[in-house]
């Protein structure tokens, strides 16, 4: 039977007796959880206890894919890592994209479960149906190109590789998955679960293809696409990258300052993704696309100053507003540099970078003192920054804390209200007071403070692009400052980007215009399945939202953990657009659990249980 | 003057949308290994290209081939000049492979010769090409652009006292 979208095979590997086998997807799971992030939840929901230990040999690391992996849909190219993160204590789920993820379809295979531990370093070599375990030991240690580089030497010209580097080897609880030489899967420490099991690297060669249920109508659903892209807005992406937000968040006073202690930078306009095209990428204004992607918004830059001298891919958008801003460096090639460092070292830039702009404002406010870090390390200190970056990656000296992630570093001093995060994971580069939307999401995220799981700024900085969650109401364009309208949107944003998450696509497609219908169209046409409209589009992006939030009950999380620092709620903006504003999180949190069909507990009624057939799973 | 594919090197993301488009219309699956244009990524110089073929005037693999298989042919709705396999007569013996000195044939699962045909006139991978990186027009048009690149660095480089 010739399958369609999804492969409908499952790679199961276990590193315990370093054995596999192959195994067919379960179907009616497919259809209700898609793929990717949704399928992923509900594989791991059923496999694992969600109150094991991360580092534990009882989780599981899933790398899976969504029936539009692979194929010709815009950006139709992510796979996501799935697992129990060690920062957060919840679900992880990255998502990254680039011919890693593309060729685990082309080599037959919707989702790789990795189970138990390897005694010693290894990594996986995925060729089509031939799979074989490689000793990894002279790997260990090296850094993300490194590997990559070795094992495409020691496998395959075409093979594809994702890795951790040595952060993921120690441990570094928000250490990344690194594929394609610099794409990350970066959030929430899915490389330290991969350094706990000794998987150093996943290498992949498919010669297979993907496979639609309906080839003119997914044609058809592709060029709507196109067409819907052809305007200024994915030019100026393609040209500037994410980065080319940063104007934007500034100009409504959310630009991360000082540890989020301001939301203007006075010195924000050296940072600008135009000026990053027009002074370091290696080709200006020219983005690189991963596959099937017609914006291309990554580039490659190259920093000549001697004192952050390096090449590699990057930095994006919350990069720079925490390596440039949050630690107030204003410098693209201190920014660059730390970027290089995470990248090659294999860990997250948003939580490396807030985590060290917290150990700065605790500094000067002499909670740390100089002689735990080393130096002195004022806002603004950028050699001390990248200094600080690598010793987190070698767990060194006070980068041994720091590697715990920021909130157990402030616990240490016995001082949280430093911490600017959400369930131990940091923020990214938007202060939620002046994203009162934003503000709402970083607080009921699954997997805690998160940017691209509920895209609620996309409605608050670029209006109405669209989207149904905002056209079906009516609305032109969102007032970021008002929170009244936020509990509504907030629900219908997380469930359709869960279902973005989950087709294999990259979501920045989906925020240039493309919208629910046209991502509807290509996911029945591509699977041959009927989605039910989009009532029942969006009900199974609920299904997936309900079902992490399920896993992280189960794992111990609980309402209580839906909240937001104190700074946030308590303390007014002082300077800005949003100026005098706080997260109104007190009134927005109850309807919201209202709409989401919860008690005032945070947890899932039976009706709404009912409602999304989750009733089998809600029973333990 | 003849329609051809001409390449903008300089506007290729490296992105594959031409490989995908050209197997999926060929082989009716997205598979980049059936692709018959390919493209190579220089990461760090931030440079992708994509090599298909030429449609050579006098072609290595249309001399070699012993069964006669492969033919010129011009294509009525463009009029454009396309080397065509005939996979009734081609016997998939490889030579055009061996000739080809831009590996842009190849025998494939189904044993006979692939090739760019043209897509009817209608090249996929143009008609996906999502930077414009691909066009398909008058051969002139590639060194036309070539040549105003040229004339416009040259240009910039002359300046008269101000």
């Amino acid at each position: 039977m010739t399958m369609h979208g999804w492969t409908q095979k499952v790679l199961r590997v276990d590193l315990t007796n370093l054995s596999s086998s192959v195994e067919d997807l379960d179907r009616e799971a497919a259809e209700q959880y898609i793929g990717g992030l949704g399928l992923g939840a509900r594989y791991l929901y059923d496999e694992i206890d969600p109150a094991v230990d991360a580092y534990s040999p009882e989780n599981k690391v899933l790398f899976v894919t969504g029936p539009l992996t692979g194929t010709g849909a815009p950006a139709g190219n992510r796979y996501v890592v799935v697992t129990k993160s060690p920062l957060t204590g919840g679900i992880a789920n990255s998502t990254a994209a680039g011919e890693f993820a593309t060729n685990l379809k082309y080599a037959g295979y919707d989702m790789v479960i990795f189970e138990g531990k390897a005694s010693h370093p290894v990594y996986l070599y995925i060729d089509d149906e031939r799979i074989s375990f490689r000793d990894a030991s002279g790997l260990w240690g090296k850094t993300t190109s490194e590997t990559e580089l070795a094992v495409v030497a020691a496998t395959a010209p075409d093979a594809k590789v994702s890795c951790i580097g040595p952060a993921g080897e120690k441990l570094v609880r928000f250490a990344c998955v690194i594929n394609d030489m610099g794409r990350a899967a970066g959030r929430s420490g899915v490389g330290a679960v991969m350094g706990s099991k000794n998987l150093k690297a996943v290498a992949v060669r498919g010669t297979g293809g993907v496979r639609v249920a309906d080839n003119a109508r997914f044609l058809a659903a592709i060029e709507s696409c196109y067409a819907t892209l052809d305007d200024p807005y994915t030019e100026h992406f393609h040209q500037t990258g994410t980065p080319g937000v940063l104007e934007l968040v500034h100009a409504y006073g959310v630009m991360p300052t000082k540890n989020f202690q301001f939301g203007t930078n006075p010195h924000g306009d050296r940072l600008t993704g135009e000026l990053l095209a027009d002074t370091l990428s290696v080709r200006k204004r020219m983005g690189m696309g991963c596959p099937a992607c017609p914006i291309a918004c990554g580039r490659i830059t190259r920093v000549k100053n001697p004192d952050f001298a390096g090449i590699g891919a990057g930095p994006e958008y919350e990069t720079i507003g925490m390596f440039g801003s949050s630690c107030y460096t204003n410098d693209l090639d201190a920014v660059s540099k730390a970027n290089f460092i995470c990248n090659e070292m294999g860990m997250d830039t948003i939580s490396a970078g807030n985590g060290i702009a917290c150990t700065m404002e605790m500094f000067e406010a002499g909670v740390i003192p100089q002689a735990d870090i080393g130096f002195a390390l004022p806002f603004g200190e950028a050699k001390g920054m990248v200094r600080l970056a690598e010793m987190i990656a070698a767990r060194e000296g006070f980068g041994d804390l720091l590697a715990e992630g920021a909130y157990r570093m402030t616990e240490h001093y016995g001082h949280t209200e430093y911490f600017m995060g959400v369930k131990k994971q940091e923020f990214p580069s938007y202060d939620g007071r002046g994203l009162q939307g934003m503000a709402l999401g970083y607080a009921t995220q699954p997997r805690g403070a998160c940017h691209i799981r509920g895209e609620l700024q996309d409605l608050d900085l670029y209006g109405q692009l669209g989207w149904r969650v905002t056209r079906d109401r009516g609305m032109e364009a969102v007032d970021p400052l008002s929170w009244e309208d936020k509990p509504g949107l907030s629900v219908d944003v997380q469930d359709w980007f869960c279902m973005i998450d989950s087709c294999g696509v990259c979501n920045f497609v989906w925020f240039m215009g493309c919208h629910e219908d046209q991502m509807r169209e290509l996911l029945e046409a591509a699977t041959g399945i009927d989605m039910g409209g989009h009532e029942g589009f969006m009900r199974t992006g609920s299904r997936i939202f309900n079902l992490e939030t399920l896993f992280n009950r189960r794992a111990g999380l609980t309402s209580a953990d839906d909240t937001l620092p104190e700074r946030m709620l308590r303390t007014p903006l002082p300077d800005g657009p949003a100026k005098g504003y706080v997260c109104e999180l007190d009134k927005m949190l109850p309807p919201y659990y209202e709409l989401r069909g919860w008690d005032a507990q945070g947890n899932l009624t039976a009706e709404k249980a009912a409602e999304l057939g989750l009733e089998a799973l809600t029973t333990v | 003057m003849t329609q051809m594919i001409v390449i903008d090197i300089g506007k290729c993301t490296g992105c594959g949308t031409c490989e995908l488009m050209c197997s999926f219309r060929h082989h009716g699956e997205f598979n980049p290994r059936k692709a018959r244009i390919h493209k190579t990524v220089f990461l760090y110089d931030e440079l992708a290209v994509p090599v298909v073929c030429s449609q050579c005037e006098d072609a290595w693999c249309e001399r070699i081939c012993p069964a006669g298989a492969i033919a010129h042919t011009i294509e009525p709705t463009s009029g454009a000049a396309v080397l065509k396999v005939d996979e009734q007569i081609c016997v998939g013996c490889k030579m055009c492979m061996l000739a080809c000195p831009f590996g842009n044939i190849a025998v494939g699962a189904k044993g006979h010769a692939e090739k760019c045909d043209l897509c009817d006139g209608d090249p996929q991978c143009v008609k996906f090409c999502p930077r414009g990186a691909l066009h398909f027009a008058d051969s002139e048009r590639g060194e036309g652009e070539k040549r105003r690149k040229l004339a416009t660095a040259l240009a910039a480089s002359y300046k008269e006292s101000e």
